[in-house]
C-alpha cells in the first residue's frame, strides 16, 4: 500500500500557480459560507497535480487558505491513500489487486511492472516511472486494469494482458500516444466483447421517447395507486 | 427477459453520444417541468409504489428514505448528496452511467432533490474516476447553459445548484456518514447513529444520501408509471437493475436486467456463460466483495433479487457478480478481500481496526496451509466478534466474506492442513538440539 509518512525531504514553500489560485477561489464558492473545509481534499489533488505529491509546506498553504488548524490537513493528506506523501514517477502506475482483477489475472501485471519498472513504490533511476498495487478502481467488468496517472490526466487502461501493458509502458516511455481504456480490439467500454447482447433495438435511438408525454401516468388524483 | 424498450439506461456501454442534444433524442429531460408540477408528494409516493429499493447495497426503500426528511424547510437548508464513491469490489456500473448516461443522473438529482425540498446537490464521487469526473462535470456545465439547472431548473420555478465534488481513494467513504465527514473536510470516519442524516446530515442540515442508481432511474419511472417499473422482478425487488459481471466468465460485461433473473440465466446469456462451461463453476460472489460467496449447488438455481439471496444467507448488494470456476484458489480469493478491507478500515473501532488485520494474516496462513483445523473455528469465532460491534457496516462486511468460505468451503481449508506436511520433513531434532 501507498506509504503513509511524509517524505524526510521537503521544499523549502509552495505557491499556487496563477491559474491554480483562481481555480481554487472558484471552488470555495460551491460551499456555503463557513464550510470552506469541505474544499480540502480537492485542494490537496489540485496541489499533487500541480507538484506531483503533496508536501508538508503545500499542507500548510492550504491549511491557512481554508481557515484549519494544520494538523486537520495534514490528518486528510495522511488518511486519504491517493495523496503521495514522497514524489512518484511522472508515469505513477497503479495496478488493481483486488479480487475481481486477480482472478483475471493482476499477478501477471504486477510481474510486469516489477520487470519494466522495478521494486514496487520506488521511482526508476530516470524518474519517469513508479508503480503501486492498489485496491479496486472500479472497473471489475474490465479486469485486469491499472491506472496511469500523469500530471495532465489519470486514465484508466483495461482488458490488459503483461504483453499488452508491457508494450503499453515501452510506448509511454517513448512519448508515444496510447489509447485509453478498454485495450481489447472487440470491446467498447464494459459491453461483452463481440456482439451485444442488449441495446441493440435501433428505436431506442430513433427520437421516439422525446416525444411530447401524452399523459403522464397516475397524474389523475382519482387513479387508484398500483 | 428484460426487452431493450424496457431498458433504462440506454447508453449503458457508451456506444452513442453521451451529451444534451442525443441524451434529449433518447429520453432525458422530456418533460421533466410537468413531472415536478405534480408535486412533490407524489414524486415520493409514485417512488414508494414503484417498489424502488436502493441500489447502492443495502437495498433500503428509496422512497421511504425520501419520505423521513422533514415535510417543511425550517431553519436549516435541506441537501441530497449522491453517493458515487462506487468502490466495492466488483462493482462497476455507476461509473458508466456518470461517463455514458449523465443527463438521466443529473435529472434525476434535480426531481430527487425537489422532492426533498433540497436547493442544492453534492455529487461525491470516487477521486479515482477523474475521467468520469470531468464528463460529468462537461454535463452539469451543458445543463446550466441549457436552464436546466439553476434558477428556475428546466422550467420548473424551482432553484437548484448541482455540485460535484470528489474524494481520494478512500472505501469507506461509500458509507453516508463517512461521506458526509469527507465532504466536510474531515477524515471519513463514519458516525454514529442516531441521528440520522435525514435529522442532521452535511453541516448539520437534514440531507439525504442516496446512490447513483437509485437517483438515475426515478425520472424514467415517473415517465413510465410506478406500474411499469413494478411489473419487472418478485414482489418486494421490483424493477430493473444494472449488474456487473466479472472474474470467471467469458465476456465479462456491465448489463441491465430484470430484477429476479436466474444467476445461471444471467451469465448464459450476457456473459458468454462460466469459462470451461457451467460445471466448471466453483463459485459466485453475487453481490460485490461483502456478501458471503456460494458454492455451485446454489448457484445452479438462485434467482438474483435480495430476497432470494438473503435465503441462502448471501445478499444482492450492488449486485456484482463475481464468478469463480474450478481452477480458483477460493482461500487466497477470500485472503484478498480479506486484505481489501484490511486496508480499508478507517481505523475508527478496534474490533474491525485490529480484526480486519488478523483475519487476513490468518487466512494467508490458511491460503498455504500453514494452520491447525481448531483455528478454523477460531477464525470463524472472530469474524462474529466483528461483526455487529462497529459503528458503521465495514465490520460486517470484512466478516462475511470469510464466514461464507468457512460455511461452504471449510474443506478444502482443512485438505489444505491436512497436506501441508506432505513433503515437509517432521521437525528436524537434531538440528535443534
Amino acid at each position: 500500500m501507498a506509504s503513509r509518512r511524509p517524505a524526510k525531504d521537503q521544499p523549502a514553500s509552495f505557491d499556487w500557480t496563477p491559474e491554480n489560485k483562481a481555480w481554487c477561489d472558484a471552488q470555495m464558492k460551491k460551499y456555503p459560507e463557513g464550510r470552506q473545509a469541505s474544499c480540502v481534499i480537492p485542494f490537496l489533488w489540485r496541489g499533487q497535480k500541480q507538484e506531483g505529491w503533496c508536501s508538508i509546506p503545500m499542507m500548510e498553504v492550504i491549511a491557512r487558505q481554508l481557515d484549519m488548524p494544520y494538523i486537520r490537513v495534514y490528518e486528510v493528506a495522511t488518511f486519504y491513500t491517493m495523496f503521495n506523501l514522497a514524489p512518484a514517477g511522472d508515469f505513477f502506475v497503479q495496478v488493481c489487486g483486488t479480487t475481481p482483477c486477480m482472478l483475471r489475472g493482476s499477478d501477471g501485471l504486477r510481474e510486469t511492472c516489477k520487470k519494466m519498472i522495478g521494486e514496487e513504490g520506488h521511482v526508476s533511476a530516470d524518474g519517469k516511472f513508479s508503480w503501486l498495487e492498489v485496491e479496486c478502481l472500479g472497473a471489475c467488468a474490465n479486469a485486469p486494469m491499472v491506472q496511469i496517472s500523469t500530471k495532465e490526466g489519470d486514465h484508466y487502461y483495461e482488458d490488459l494482458t503483461p504483453e499488452i501493458l508491457e508494450d503499453l509502458l515501452a510506448k509511454l516511455a517513448r512519448g508515444e500516444k496510447v489509447k485509453i481504456g478498454t485495450q481489447h480490439p472487440n470491446r467498447h467500454s464494459s459491453d461483452p466483447e463481440g456482439d451485444n447482447t442488449s441495446l441493440t433495438d435501433p428505436s431506442l435511438y430513433d427520437g421516439s421517447r422525446a416525444q411530447p408525454l401524452k399523459e403522464i401516468p397516475n397524474s389523475q388524483p382519482k387513479e387508484p395507486a398500483e | 427477459m428484460l426487452e431493450d424498450k424496457d431498458r433504462i439506461f440506454t447508453n449503458l456501454y457508451g456506444l452513442q453520444d453521451w451529451r444534451l442534444d442525443a441524451a434529449k433524442q433518447r429520453g432525458a429531460w422530456n418533460g421533466t417541468a410537468d413531472l415536478m408540477a405534480l408535486g412533490g408528494e407524489w414524486i415520493i409516493q409514485q417512488i414508494k409504489d414503484s417498489g424502488l429499493r436502493g441500489r447502492g447495497g443495502a437495498g433500503f426503500p428509496t422512497g421511504l428514505k425520501w419520505s423521513f426528511m422533514p415535510k417543511e424547510v425550517k431553519d436549516r437548508p435541506h441537501y441530497l448528496v449522491v453517493n458515487a464513491d462506487e468502490s466495492e469490489p466488483g462493482t462497476c456500473k455507476d461509473r458508466e452511467i456518470m461517463r455514458h448516461d449523465p443527463h438521466l443522473f443529473i435529472e434525476g438529482c434535480l426531481i430527487a432533490s425537489f422532492a426533498m425540498k433540497a436547493h442544492a446537490c453534492y455529487i461525491y464521487i470516487r477521486g479515482e474516476y477523474v475521467d468520469e469526473r470531468n464528463n460529468l462535470q462537461a454535463a452539469i456545465d451543458e445543463a446550466y447553459a441549457a436552464g436546466l439547472l439553476g434558477k428556475n431548473a428546466a422550467g420548473s420555478g424551482w432553484d437548484f445548484d448541482l455540485y460535484v465534488h470528489h474524494g481520494a481513494g478512500a472505501y469507506i467513504c461509500g458509507e453516508e456518514t463517512a461521506l458526509l465527514e469527507s465532504l466536510e473536510g474531515k477524515k471519513g470516519q463514519p458516525r454514529l447513529k442516531p441521528p440520522f442524516p435525514a435529522g442532521a446530515g452535511l453541516y448539520g442540515c437534514p440531507t439525504t444520501v442516496n446512490n447513483v442508481e437509485s437517483i438515475a432511474v426515478c425520472p424514467t419511472i415517473l415517465r413510465r408509471g410506478a406500474g411499469w417499473f413494478r411489473k419487472f422482478g418478485r414482489e418486494n425487488n421490483h424493477g430493473t437493475k444494472i449488474f456487473s459481471i466479472s472474474g470467471h466468465v467469458n465476456r465479462p460485461c456491465n448489463v441491465e436486467e430484470a430484477m429476479s433473473i436466474p444467476l445461471k440465466q444471467l451469465i448464459d446469456t450476457h456473459c458468454g456463460g462460466v469459462k470451461g462451461g457451467w460445471d466448471n463453476l466453483k463459485a459466485v460472489i453475487p453481490g460485490g466483495s461483502s456478501v458471503p460467496c456460494l458454492p455451485k449447488d446454489i448457484c445452479d438455481d438462485v434467482l438474483m433479487d435480495f430476497d432470494a439471496l438473503r435465503e441462502h444467507k448471501s445478499g444482492l448488494g450492488t449486485a456484482a457478480v463475481i464468478v469463480m470456476d474450478k481452477s480458483t484458489d477460493i482461500v487466497r480469493a477470500i485472503a484478498r478481500i480479506s486484505y481489501f478491507y484490511k486496508h480499508e478500515s478507517c481505523g475508527q473501532c478496534t474490533p474491525c481496526r485490529e480484526g480486519t488485520g488478523w483475519m487476513w494474516r490468518v487466512l494467508e496462513r490458511m491460503a498455504v496451509g500453514q494452520s491447525t483445523t481448531e483455528e478454523i473455528d477460531k477464525l470463524l469465532e472472530v469474524s462474529t466478534q466483528i461483526e455487529g460491534h462497529t459503528i458503521c457496516a465495514l465490520g460486517d462486511a470484512a466478516a462475511w466474506p470469510v464466514q461464507g468460505l468457512i460455511r461452504h468451503f471449510r474443506h478444502e481449508i482443512e485438505e489444505r492442513i491436512n497436506t501441508y506436511r506432505n513433503d515437509r520433513p517432521h521437525v528436524a531434532v537434531a538440528a535443534a538440539e
